[in-house]
């Protein structure tokens, strides 16, 4: 190197910290829980939030969507999105139950494979979803098909799987052990391993780093040595992997399992992620926005109902909340963009 | 016969015009958070004349032009156009008063015509209020006469030329009857021949008394155009003059604020054996039987007219499009590659063309972009990436090549053009390669940070490292290249040696 170059050198200061992007997204939590506290004292004449029960409740209902939410969010801040979550839940409720039944229950699916150990519904579960989110990935990566339309063709053909397994019938009468994945707050627990499991993988790993260098710029991606096809089929898989641990859950949880089980929890995941503040314009967000998207998510529900607001409306502000989320985001880039 | 009344409210416009241009700019500020982007600045445009704007990055042109566009509200000062102060609320606003701005990324709808591209929201109707598409074709070609333009009114944008599709907008610039053009570097994706039409264009606005705001960081056209020039730096005035009283080395010395001796210090260093050879590769319809070797601590220059595909030939090196035919050795052994990662693992390093598109995570912080290629290969134990090494040389690699950040955690849209250079070649640098191809290492970026590359450049040849360098500028190619070789719509054109290269060799052989 010559001279006026080494002569130079100057301290670069390594990162420093900065306000993390979630607080804003903590601080609506914080409002909304307020305003919810506020109301039950003027409204219901109690506290809102000073009620084990009803957070316990609130957290559960959430908790088994936020698993497919923590796929999700990856593949959001990847650049892509992925309508098959729900319809992947169906599929994998269905087969998992179906090798979870107890000898006693006379009609079972498969009479020859009843009390199986739980590693075997288990398993079997979880690798229908690996399968649908490769084979997701795989069109995504190497069709260069839109996410959107791949997905959407997953979301359609696992519901329809869903459905032809028992020609509609419902699946019930599973083992205690398998039950007992649903019962009490085994669901929280499970989504607590893999928000933190997903957390230290996106901020820490190889995997993260290049889930939001290819959100950010995928072209950048490649020429930087990204095997960017490949790379997004993982991002899919796991993604699929996560969705069918929802389908256990659920299915263990409900002691039976139907074939239209997740039906809309794509959207919900998508809506936590998108609350959350992952961007979805890709290379941006985290698992930990994702949480707190989460239980604005449950909170809101749980608020409505404390109320007493009628279903209907809880659904249409539910909307509200969404295209709001998704309204700050694109505020927040365009603000951006005239900055640059 | 005008009333005395009216001849006297011309000549006092008149007057005001002579004295006050059509374009006075006054004492304007501007301040980002954390930043003051421009502080106290003036401008004044003479109709019919063409006033360049020189600046090194970060200067504040871009800024002053957004004011002067109605993108930005200047925080203080005045604007004054033809005498009288205003103020321009947005881009439609100023177009309105007679601003118009010529985008550096062509701001046209690709799926629609030339005509619809022009009138859009001002179409002629027919009486059932729909739009007559005859009569826009018509207005259209009454525009184009007027301008000396021969583009066809009704064809699809997508299907132009980038040199049309500039002259689209002009058009459409003058279809508001705008008396001032700001053009944004307008000659960086042109060839020789497209950016002489473009001037004779400029001097035919020029002579119907348009005043052009003309950014450049190309000397040559600022004195092939330009008749006034201002220079700012770091946001604030520095000088206005004509440009036929100065040098070249007086602006770059008023850009700078320091003396710049030598622009292109390529130093003699012993060249080695050859590391990289190229044999007949060939892409259909891209490019045919490219044969060429690369030695140790040699910069090959690789000269050519826009269309010449050099790039591709760049690209087809690194795996990122490869080539259909022949073969490349390394080290003389004959390798294929297939994909960035394989170049990579050879030694190969590649800084892009367009930075922004192929370059940069803009959304993300200098550390993801610097690291990014460091970790396809290195510093991964089990998929965890080994933080602290990793940020130490991210660190390190920064501050060797002086990049100007806050700290590792700023976003890089934030940085200026030769900042985010700067972290590109750093991101390639700790990769360790031993074959260096820059595609445009310094295109768009200030003078300050060029020469800051060029040393650089030359340190890691130096070192041993192997450079094939593409390059527009024929002054940056003659001063670094150990040897140049010339391009011509796909083909080698030619070789030339260091010591019998000039710019007329190298054009002869890349225009033919």
């Amino acid at each position: 190197m010559t001279e006026a170059v080494v002569q130079s050198v100057q301290a670069v200061p390594k990162p420093t910290r900065r306000l993390p992007p979630e607080l804003s997204i903590l601080l609506v939590l914080i409002g909304i829980s307020a305003t919810f506290e506020i109301l039950g004292w003027l409204v219901q004449g109690q506290s809102f939030l000073a009620n084990p029960q009803r957070l316990s409740i609130m957290i559960l209902q959430v908790s088994v969507v936020g698993i497919i939410a923590i796929g999700v969010t990856q593949i959001i801040i990847s650049g892509g999105i992925d309508l098959s979550s729900g319809s992947i839940v169906g599929a994998t409720a269905m087969i998992s139950m179906s090798l979870a039944q107890v000898s006693t229950y006379s009609r079972a699916v498969y009479p020859a494979l009843t009390d199986m150990p739980v590693i075997v519904p288990i398993v079997a579960g979880l690798l229908t979803g690996l399968l649908c989110g490769v084979v997701n990935g795989a069109l995504i990566a190497y069709t260069r098909i839109p996410p959107f339309i791949a997905t959407l063709g997953m979301m359609v053909t696992a519901r329809g799987f869903a459905k032809w397994y028992t020609k509609g019938q419902p699946i019930s009468f599973p083992t205690d052990s398998f039950a007992a994945l649903g019962s009490k707050l085994t669901p929280v627990f499970i989504f607590l391993f893999v928000a933190v499991a997903m957390h230290v993988v996106l901020r820490y790993t190889r995997y993260g780093k290049f889930t939001y260098a290819i959100g950010a710029n995928p072209q950048a991606a490649r020429v930087t040595g990204i095997n960017v096809e490949r790379h997004i089929v993982k991002i899919y898989a796991v993604a699929g992997l996560l969705s069918a641990l929802a389908g256990i859950v659920v299915a263990a949880r409900g002691l039976t399992a139907q074939a239209g089980m997740g039906q809309m929890y794509e959207l919900d995941a998508i809506a936590m992620a998108v609350i959350g503040g992952v961007s979805l314009s890709g290379g941006r967000g985290s698992v930990l926005g994702t949480t707190i998207g989460m239980i604005i998510f449950g909170v809101v529900v749980s608020g409505f109902t404390f109320l007493r607001i009628d279903a209907y409306y809880q659904e249409m502000i539910k909307g509200a909340i969404i295209v709001a989320a998704v309204v700050t985001d694109v505020h927040r880039q365009k603000k951006r963009q005239k900055k640059s | 016969m005008l009333s005395p009344k009216t001849l006297a409210a011309v000549a006092r416009y008149k007057e005001k015009i002579e004295q006050d241009g059509l374009l006075a700019i006054e004492g304007i500020r501007k301040e980002f958070p954390g930043v003051v982007a421009l502080d106290d600045v003036r401008l004044r445009v003479r109709p019919g004349t063409v006033h360049a704007l020189m600046g090194e990055n970060g200067a504040g042109k871009s800024t002053l032009m957004k004011i002067i566009a109605g993108i930005y509200q200047p925080d203080a000062g005045e604007i004054r156009l033809f005498g009288s102060p205003v103020t321009l609320k947005s881009p439609l606003d100023a177009l309105e008063q007679g601003v118009a701005m010529i985008h550096q990324e062509l701001a046209l709808m690709n799926w629609m015509t030339v005509a619809e591209n022009i009138w859009i929201r001002r179409e002629p109707r027919n009486r059932y209020g729909l739009i007559d598409h005859a009569r826009m074709a018509a207005v259209t070609r009454e525009l184009f006469d007027r301008l000396n333009l021969s583009l066809d009114p009704i064809a699809q944008v997508s299907e132009l030329t980038v040199a049309q599709k500039q002259m689209v907008e002009i058009a459409r610039a003058m279809s508001y009857n705008s008396k001032i053009l700001i053009m944004d570097e307008p000659t960086s994706a042109l060839t020789e021949r497209e950016v002489e039409h473009l001037f004779e264009i400029i001097r035919d606005l020029k002579a119907g008394g348009i005043g052009i705001v003309y950014i450049t960081h190309k000397m040559n056209e600022l004195f092939a155009i330009a008749d006034e020039f201002t220079v700012f730096r770091d946001g604030r005035y520095v000088g206005t003059h004509a440009a036929k009283d100065v040098t070249r080395d007086d602006i770059i010395r008023m850009m700078v604020g320091r003396e710049i001796t030598d622009m292109f210090p390529k130093v003699d260093c012993p060249i080695g054996n050859v590391v990289l050879e190229a044999k007949n590769l060939t892409l259909k319809g891209v490019f045919h039987d490219i044969s060429f070797t690369l030695r140790r601590g040699e910069i090959l220059g690789l000269a050519g007219l826009v269309g010449s595909k050099r790039s591709n030939v760049a690209e087809a090196l690194f795996g990122v499009v490869p080539a259909e035919a022949g073969q490349i050795l390394i080290d003389g052994k004959p390798v294929i590659i297939d994909s960035p990662a394989t170049a990579m693992k050879h030694g190969i390093a590649f800084l892009t063309e367009d930075r922004k598109e192929t370059g940069c995570f803009l959304i993300l912080d200098c550390l993801a972009n610097i690291q990014s290629a460091l970790i396809t290969g290195a510093h991964v134990r089990a998929g965890f990436v080994d933080e602290k090494t990793v940020t130490r040389l991210a660190a390190e690699m920064a501050a060797k090549l002086r990049v100007k950040t806050p700290d590792l955690a700023e976003i890089v849209e934030n940085l200026s053009g030769g900042n985010q250079q700067k972290l590109l070649i750093a991101r390639w640098l700790l990769t360790k390669p031993r074959i260096l191809i820059l595609d445009e290492p310094t295109r768009g970026i200030d003078v300050g940070a060029k020469s800051e590359i060029h040393r650089l450049i030359t340190g890691l040849a130096a070192e041993g490292v192997a450079v094939l360098m593409i390059s527009s500028e024929l002054p940056e190619v003659l001063g670094m290249s150990d040897r140049i070789m010339v391009m011509h719509e796909g083909h080698v054109a030619g070789f030339l040696d260091r010591g019998e290269a000039n710019q007329v060799k190298i054009m002869d052989l890349a225009a033919r």
